[in-house]
């Protein structure tokens, strides 16, 4: 569904003054997520994981280049296509509340969606409706504004916005931190429940925890490149091949809590 | 000692209870976990022993005294997000300077860059802002540390990095800290005991239960 060949990120910044400098933040990338499979991408901050997700969806910044290519059911992604797939065939579900527009209830912003993708008003409502009962929340909610939720609520919306859609592709950027662990484990079970509808799950994520619990393989990312795509099963058989991946293994509390040395 | 006796807060007199009645005491160099549901009022209680809130009644004190109106509060909170919590507007040393500059030994251990001290804020990523955030908090003036959910955002490696500079700076410095996290595992790794707040608030349920009988 999504494939990624030999991609890389360029930025052209300001260093000093008007001295221009490139920084590469991505490179030689590749990555396939199939329909029907969840994909989680695990990596440290900073690493260059939610990038990869901009990059998808064509919403980089004006100084950024990319080489390589992005294939969308057997097409380029162009930027005339991104910008026709992204919030349709391609939805996101990005890392926190401060994506959503804070003078709009969230209740409009996901019937927003909802009209986005082709429904009329009253059955988007409906649809929107429909959603946040199926995530747990209360109908008052949708008079809420962004800033009025609590940490799990507002995640719960993010995801709710995502499915209101026909998305084919979904991106799950960070859609767990902060959440009490029944409701990471529903959220989760959410993405796999998408998965198994047909569509193509990435999961972006640090928690490898969180990864393993859906994700039918994963791929590790260092310094803005997969080091390692593994299959889920390899973590708890020690079957790591990658220095890094061990080291991010043994630094989780119930390992060994020794953080790896350089970044 | 830093305690929080039979505190209560709601927002108005027109919203419901977010805390009733809540008792929580943490000693020099001790860490206490504080757990429970989202919406239970774990961060409100944060705020609270911070001094961002003040209670609707009962009291927050500080050995003995309650906490200071002005100046630097010695209770210090880092929350999740350090995007929100530094101004982006201002170059990372001065954020630093916000609290008592860190020690080289400090931004060492905690594995910050020289070089990041003059970029602004939008330039280092979420692992390494946050970095900032703790560095700016742990100076000798801070006696308490509220950590609300201070690596839930962050990889495996940064928090295990990030915790053992903060564990090491505690232990020298009887720095006592509460942790509100959901992540069982960490909480079971790094605390003495951990209260957890949907106990306290089925002593709130009846509370409420009581007053419309």
């Amino acid at each position: 569904m999504l494939s990624v060949e030999n991609f890389s990120v360029t930025f052209t910044m300001y260093d000093r003054g008007l001295v221009q400098k490139q920084l590469t933040v991505i490179t030689d990338l590749d990555l396939e997520v199939r329909a029907g499979e969840v994909v989680a991408v695990v990596g440290s901050s900073g690493s260059g994981k939610s990038l990869l997700a901009h990059a998808v969806l064509g919403i980089l910044p004006a100084n950024a280049e990319t080489s390589g290519r992005i294939l969308f059911q057997g097409e380029p992604l162009s930027a005339a296509r991104c910008q026709a797939l992204r919030g349709r065939a391609i939805a996101l579900i990005p890392q926190s509340i401060g994506y959503l527009d804070p003078l709009m209830t969230v209740g409009a912003q996901v019937c927003r969606v909802g009209q986005l993708n082709g429904l009329a008003k009253p059955a988007a409502k409906l649809v929107m409706l429909e959603t946040f009962k199926r995530y747990n929340l209360a109908s008052e909610v949708q008079h809420l504004y962004p800033f009025q939720l609590s940490g799990g609520m507002a995640r719960r919306v993010l995801v709710a916005m995502a499915v209101v859609g026909q998305a084919e592709l979904v991106i799950a950027d960070e859609p767990t931190p902060g959440l009490h662990p029944d409701v990471v484990t529903e959220t989760l079970n959410h993405l796999r429940e998408l998965a198994s509808e047909g569509k193509g799950v990435m999961l972006i994520t640090h928690d490898i925890e969180a990864a393993l619990q859906i994700a039918d393989r994963v791929a590790v990312f260092y310094a803005g490149t997969t080091v390692e795509i593994a299959a889920a099963s390899d973590f708890a058989n020690g079957k790591l091949r990658h220095p890094y991946t061990q080291a991010l293994w043994r630094a989780l509390p119930q390992h060994d809590f020794i953080p790896v040395a350089g970044d | 000692m830093l305690i929080a006796d039979q505190v209560c807060f709601r927002y108005s007199p027109r919203h419901p209870w977010v805390l009733h009645q809540v008792n929580l005491e943490v000693t020099p160099a001790e860490v206490v976990g504080l757990q429970g549901p989202s919406g239970f009022g774990k961060t409100t209680l944060g705020k609270l022993l911070a001094g961002y809130l003040t209670p609707t009644q009962g009291c927050i004190t500080l050995a003995g005294k309650p906490l200071p109106p002005q100046g630097y509060c010695p209770v210090q909170m880092v929350f999740q997000s350090p995007e929100s919590a530094i101004n982006p507007r201002w170059r990372i040393a001065k954020v630093l300077q916000e609290g008592q500059f860190p020690s080289l030994d400090l931004q060492a251990r905690l594995g910050i860059h020289s070089g990041w001290l003059d970029r602004f804020p939008h330039e280092l990523s979420g692992g390494e802002l946050q970095r900032i955030a703790v560095a700016r908090v742990l100076n000798p003036q801070t006696r308490y540390l509220i950590a609300d959910e201070m690596t839930a955002m962050l990889d495996a490696n940064t928090q295990a990095l990030i915790w053992q500079a903060v564990l090491a700076h505690a232990a020298q410095h009887r720095l006592g800290i509460l942790v509100i996290s959901h992540e069982a595992a960490l909480l079971r790794r790094i605390c003495h005991r951990v209260v957890d707040l949907s106990d306290a608030n089925t002593i709130r349920a009846q509370a409420s239960a009581s007053e419309r009988a």
